[in-house]
């Protein structure tokens, strides 16, 4: 089964700790921050439960199509209130409980002071494309 | 150059090399090797015996890593003296390779790489392009799980019951890629049927082929979903119908029911009727008793109130939903049938919009969402 770790820097629950942005951590704190994510998903790939990550930049825009042989309408970039997707990853995991134990994981990154951010993640499943075959 | 013959052979050479002393993993990466070589020399150069050939390379092979690891630390030869090559059945070799890929202590998605590889000569490239996950990721988890059973003896059989499920899983993986993982579940379950006596493998060999003789009907366009009923029976493969009813009477014929030949039968009923309403459901409804016996699955008790419902109607059919638990996946959809069939449209309508949020594929959830829409139609223009 595979499941989106989606990473919102705003839009989801009321942050547990309240981290300044990263570009005012010491150096060191970002250092560490960076390497535990990438250890994370080294260590996903040695286990054979890696499948894709990107990071996002983080201006964004909101498009719709606005009628017949008129310019699409933009909204953005995004307000402050809207929400900032900054990443995802991709794993590929016997049961949601493992993604859930994955998540937990992947949210307890040091943050500007060391200890864990607590970052808020969400986890969707991956609609598969097949069928099963009982009817 | 005949790729298949080649996929055929791996499971039997790499026995023979196991039961020679070879570790599996070793055996495995030797025939591999051996693989490439058959490629790049059958087509000028062909064997006159290809198992043979590949025995005798494969063997080569590992004396030399086994001769390269041992001399790098400096240690004496292990093996020294090489066994005659020659003719090796050796069919219990085989089947104790199915047994090892499928060992219970492998979580069910390594089982699954490891089976199609290690018996199903599948590249290492396929099988990921088939799972739509990195190649690199699916060589660890390969080489993870050969690890996990290095240490397993190859002496005592296994558990069939997990080969079989792991087949299983093989063949409900529709993935994309070019490789039909049905068609290698079914093409590896024909082997595994030559190899043993036991007639719930005949039944599942059955199961896949009367399913998969139902495949070009079961989506339309677009890969939306045709339901049973409304599939157009004039495409089902009336050879693969055929061939999967005859495996299953010869099982049946055993009087050794299990699971498999219980789903069979249920699928030979639905294959053998020439319409949907010509259905014999009351002779369906008494294999999913037996299933139900057999089992005590809740989903088998769900599937088996459509069942009831198309037999006695529908309010039958919501009688025997009592006990099926509600959270079951696609308890909203058989409860959105049943109370449509009733006649209440409206919780009909309501059921399946909460089975297509609930659903697990594409095209199941499509197809809910088009049922929800279309009853909550019916109901609003007071259609009966």
């Amino acid at each position: 089964m595979k499941y989106l770790l989606l990473k919102h820097y705003r839009g989801g629950p009321s942050p547990v700790v309240d981290y300044p942005p990263m570009d005012q951590w010491k150096p060191e704190r970002v250092d560490a921050h960076v390497q535990y994510m990438r250890d994370f998903a080294a260590r996903l790939e040695e286990t054979g439960e890696f499948v894709d990550e990107r990071a996002l930049a983080p201006g964004g825009t909101f498009v719709r199509y606005d009628g017949e042989g008129r310019p699409p309408v933009t909204d953005g970039p995004f307000a402050e209130t809207k929400d900032l997707i900054a990443g995802w990853m991709i794993i590929d995991v016997e049961s949601w409980d493992r993604a859930v134990e994955l998540a937990g994981e992947l949210s307890a990154a040091p943050g500007a002071d060391g200890e864990p951010i607590y970052e808020w993640l969400e986890v969707r499943p991956f609609l598969s494309e097949s069928l099963t075959v009982t009817e | 150059m005949n790729e298949s013959l080649l996929r055929e052979l791996v499971p039997a050479v790499i026995g023979v090399l196991v039961r020679r002393g070879a570790d599996f993993a070793s055996a495995e990466d030797a025939v591999q090797e051996a693989l490439i070589r058959a490629l790049e020399t059958w087509p000028d150069d062909p064997p006159r015996d290809p198992k043979a050939w590949l025995v005798t390379v494969a063997w080569h092979r590992f004396l030399d890593a086994v001769r390269a690891e041992a001399s790098r630390r400096g240690r004496e030869v292990a093996v020294e003296v090489e066994p005659p090559a020659g003719p090796a059945p050796a069919t219990d070799d085989t089947l104790r390779l199915y047994f090892l890929c499928a060992h219970p202590t492998l979580p069910p998605s390594s089982a699954v790489a490891l089976t199609l590889r290690a018996v199903g000569g599948l590249t290492t490239r396929q099988i990921a392009t088939a799972y739509l996950v990195p190649e690199a990721t699916m060589a660890q988890r390969i080489s993870r799980a050969k690890r996990r059973i290095a240490g397993l003896p190859l002496d005592r059989p296994g558990d069939l019951g997990t080969v079989l499920r792991v087949l299983y899983l093989v063949f409900n993986e529709g993935y994309g890629g070019n490789l039909d993982l049905a068609g290698e579940a079914i093409r590896i379950a024909r082997q595994l049927v030559a190899l043993t006596d036991e007639p719930e493998v005949a039944g599942l060999l059955a199961l896949m082929l009367l399913h998969h003789a139902r495949r070009a009907s079961r989506t339309g366009p677009g890969g939306r979903l045709v339901p049973l009923a409304e599939q157009d029976r004039s495409r089902w493969d009336t050879a693969l119908i055929g061939e999967g009813v005859a495996i299953l009477q010869a099982a049946l014929a055993r009087d050794r029911l299990g699971e498999y030949q219980a789903q069979a039968a249920i699928a030979a009923l639905h294959a053998d009727a020439r319409s949907a309403c010509e259905t014999d459901w009351v002779q369906i409804v008494e294999w999913y008793d037996e299933l139900l016996r057999l089992t005590g699955s809740p989903v088998v008790r769900l599937n088996r109130a459509v069942a009831v419902g198309e037999a006695d109607g529908a309010q039958a059919g919501l009688a025997a939903l009592a006990g099926v638990r509600p959270d079951l996946p696609r308890y909203a959809a058989v409860t959105a049938y049943l109370h449509e069939r009733a006649g209440d449209l409206e919780r009909a309508a309501d059921l399946y919009a909460e089975a297509s949020r609930a659903a697990t594929s594409v095209p199941e959830r499509d197809h809910l969402t088009r049922e929800a829409a279309r009853v909550r139609h019916l109901s609003a223009n007071g259609a009966p």
